[in-house]
């Protein structure tokens, strides 16, 4: 910040502005919750809500859905992190959803439990009578998110609808709601995801070390590189082999890809990413592509 | 200089960008997605999957070109009946700026989108056809804009490629915008003819128009300053959340956070706590970092006092010898987003910085006819339309005119029933 001309970098005033609507969320819901998903934005979020709070504690609990399919790097650092940070972590999984017979496992090839999480997750919403989970989205991801409002209103069944989203004017958020829905709200809507990785770099924040170029056992399929492991069967044809890469996006196994990469330190990503040419969900989220509208659909359904 | 391609090099060193906020209007077809598609392709915001899906809609729906105005489009119901429906949130960045963009369309619903998508912006950018010149959407724009008080006005006259770059049909609509807009409260305005197909004077200087001899649009958001646009005389301090840990470690802390709404705070400096008005001083400005020797808007920060005072939510700390009003009778202009419309005697809740109370509409003066700005008696406020209201609040509220400071001087109903959002409300005077 330059104290002279009383300015704010572009980093500062969405920083500003996120921990403006922490303070918010907190003041004005019951009970909030913070999904954590490990990725990268999520831990930007928690950088925030440790600006918005400190020295007090966190007003709300932090929630993993795990699908069972993570990578066991991102669960291990997970565990630590929150215990460095001394609150309190709820963990719904779909395993659990899956035995009590609340959905079904796919199967197949290209089965994944990225549907299925939209369950487990509006489940742990509603056992816990959660009326507002901040989320790490971004409208910078995709086409159907940059309309999204930064309190993304969802019915009690979980359900947006883009129509009847309430409009948001100056910063005068309007977190009403009535017994059983809830509101997603989203920090971090005007980063990109440079931005996310200049803040990393900035704040120095650990990342889960997939996010760093390593070697590891792959295979290509749709023209993207997935991990080899037990969650996922291989097609014919298709031949494992060894490669250096890292992850743009942490989601599970069977459905996030990795990118060719050397890039081992923080400035080299960075480096890398503002050089990018493909956006972050375009080259590594299977889940995206299945159909143009499918982030659309998804969200209407209650995911992220 | 192409900025995408500067940026990239410089990934780590762009700390010291400003941040700035545009808003775009303009009516159908003016060339509003085509110019923002321009914008984020030459500055290298697009990257090549989004292209690639670009290129590839283009061809089936035989636009014969690529159609940058594919770029900004979003939601399934709009791809499907071709029109955008809401406001939309573009980014894209150049080694000076971060841009954030508010899309708002200018066809139906365009008053509620145009002042939501509107209202945080620094500069809104209002597209003209050069074949059509000023319309009546034209002058609506203006006037939203003027009421909204965005600082800063770019006037595009786009499509000059079609009117072969005439200067004459571009004076011609500097002349009559000018006109309209000395009745209105503007502070800086700006003309630019542009091609937004083409690209002429959007990134690049044009070829064209050797008689234009100001910037291209981005070099002028590049470099509009913004940073006086705030108010930085008067202390306003809306609390929004108290931190008190309780803990061994910080067993006395009390500490009030917020985001700075006016004013520069420093340590020592005397305040006054309102509604109740109580003075103490400033004893520590807290970051998680560590403390500040200042704090200037819209920076959020934790600020202790020297005394204990009971302080919560909905409070302010403000400049003790010039505050504002703690008023529970405002005079304000509404822009009416309900379905259903507004009558006196209506009941809703107003939310305020961070007060939230009851409110009675008491009087309906007049409303605006946004074409000629001309008031006409009124009695009610449909859907987006722009009316004077006296508003009576359960509890006080601690105000300025909006003139003064757009955030203090800013506030939303909300209908109790369906817990809509239904206006947005910015005051003139308080009592
Ligand atoms: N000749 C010419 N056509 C333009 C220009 N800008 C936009 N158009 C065309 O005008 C039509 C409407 O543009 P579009 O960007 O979709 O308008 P919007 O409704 O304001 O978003 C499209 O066919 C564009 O190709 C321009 O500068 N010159």
């Amino acid at each position: 910040m330059n104290p002279l001309h009383y300015e704010l970098s572009h980093l500062e005033t969405l920083e500003a502005e996120a921990i403006h609507i922490f303070r918010e969320v907190a003041a004005e819901f019951e009970r909030p919750v913070l999904l954590f998903s490990g990725g990268k934005d999520s831990l930007v979020l928690l950088r925030l809500a440790e600006k918005a709070f400190r020295p007090g504690r966190f007003p709300f609990p932090i929630m993993h859905v795990d699908t069972g399919h993570n990578f066991p790097e991102v669960l291990e650092f997970r565990d630590r992190l929150i215990a460095e940070l001394g609150e309190r972590l709820i963990v719904a999984s779909v395993q659990e959803s899956i035995d009590r017979g609340r959905v079904v496992e796919e199967t197949g090839p290209r089965a994944s439990r990225n549907r299925l999480q939209i369950v487990t997750l509006l489940d742990a919403i509603a056992e816990h009578g959660f009326d507002a989970a901040f989320g790490g989205a971004r409208r910078d991801e995709e086409r159907a998110r940059a309309k999204e409002r930064v309190f993304s209103f969802r019915d009690d069944f979980g359900q947006w609808e883009p129509k009847r989203q309430r409009p948001e004017i100056w910063s005068l958020y309007n977190g009403r709601i009535r017994k059983g829905e809830h509101v997603r709200v989203f920090p971090l809507s005007n980063w990109t995801e440079l931005d996310v990785w200049q803040y990393i770099a900035q704040e120095r924040l650990e990342v889960p070390s997939i996010y760093y170029a390593h070697t590891r056992q792959v295979f290509e399929r749709d023209g993207m590189l997935y991990a080899l492991s037990p969650h996922v069967q291989l097609i014919e044809g298709e031949e494992p082999f060894e490669a250096s890469v890292r992850y743009r996006t942490v989601g599970d196994m069977t459905c996030t890809g990795a990118v060719r990469s050397l890039a081992t330190t923080l400035p080299e990503v960075v480096s890398e990413i503002a050089a990018t040419r493909v956006t972050e969900r375009g080259e590594t989220r299977a889940d995206d592509r299945v159909t143009e509208a499918a982030m659309e659909d998804r969200k209407r359904e209650g995911y992220f | 200089m192409t900025p995408g391609a500067a940026t990239n090099g410089h990934a780590l060193r762009t700390r010291t960008s400003e941040l700035l906020r545009f808003a775009t209007a303009g009516s159908v077809d003016d060339g509003k997605s085509t110019l923002i598609g321009r914008l984020l392709h030459d500055s290298k915001a697009i990257l090549e999957d989004q292209l690639e899906h670009v290129i590839r809609t283009s061809e089936r729906r035989g636009d014969g070109y690529v159609n940058l105005a594919l770029l900004t489009d979003g939601l399934r119901a709009e791809r499907e009946q071709g029109i955008t429906i809401d406001v939309a949130y573009r980014y894209f960045q150049t080694p000076r700026r971060k841009f954030v963009i508010a899309d708002t369309p200018g066809h139906e619903q365009y008053t509620r989108n145009m002042v939501t998508g509107a209202s945080t912006a620094d500069v809104s950018i209002i597209l003209v056809d050069a074949r059509k010149g000023v319309i009546e959407q034209t002058r609506r724009h203006a006037y939203i804009a003027s009421l909204l008080r965005i600082p800063h006005l770019v006037v595009c006259v786009n499509k000059m490629d079609l009117v072969e770059y005439d200067e004459a049909v571009f004076e011609q609509i500097v002349e009559e915008l000018t006109d309209w807009t000395a009745r209105l409260d503007i502070s800086d305005i700006s003309f630019i003819p542009i091609s937004a197909l083409h690209g002429d004077n959007v990134v690049e200087r044009s070829l064209q128009m050797a008689w234009y001899d100001g910037p291209p649009l981005l070099y002028h958001l590049e470099h509009v300053v913004i940073a006086p646009d705030r108010n930085l005389t008067d202390i306003r301090f809306p609390v929004q959340w108290v931190i008190r840990p309780n803990s061994e470690e910080h067993h006395d802390y009390r500490g009030y956070a917020g985001q700075v709404a006016g004013g520069v705070l420093h340590p020592g400096d005397e305040v006054m706590v309102l509604p109740s008005g109580q003075r103490t001083r400033v004893s520590a400005i807290d970051t998680f970092k560590g403390s500040v020797d200042s704090a200037f808007p819209d920076m959020s920060v934790t600020v202790r006092v020297e005394d204990e005072l009971d302080i919560s939510r909905g409070d302010m700390l403000v400049e003790p010898d010039d505050p504002p009003a703690a008023a529970r009778e405002l005079e304000a202009m509404v822009c009416w987003m309900g379905s259903d419309p507004l009558r006196p005697g209506a009941r809703l809740v107003i939310k305020h910085t961070t007060r939230t109370t009851r409110a009675r509409l008491e009087d309906l003066d007049y409303r605006v006819d946004v074409n000629t700005l001309e008031h006409l008696p009124a009695d009610e406020l449909a859907l987006n339309e722009i009316g004077r209201v006296r508003i009576r609040t359960g509890s006080p509220l601690i105000v300025d005119p909006y003139a003064r400071n757009r955030t203090t001087g800013s506030f939303i109903l909300i209908d109790e029933a369906t817990n809509d959002t239904v206006a947005a409300g910015m005051v003139l005077a308080a009592r």
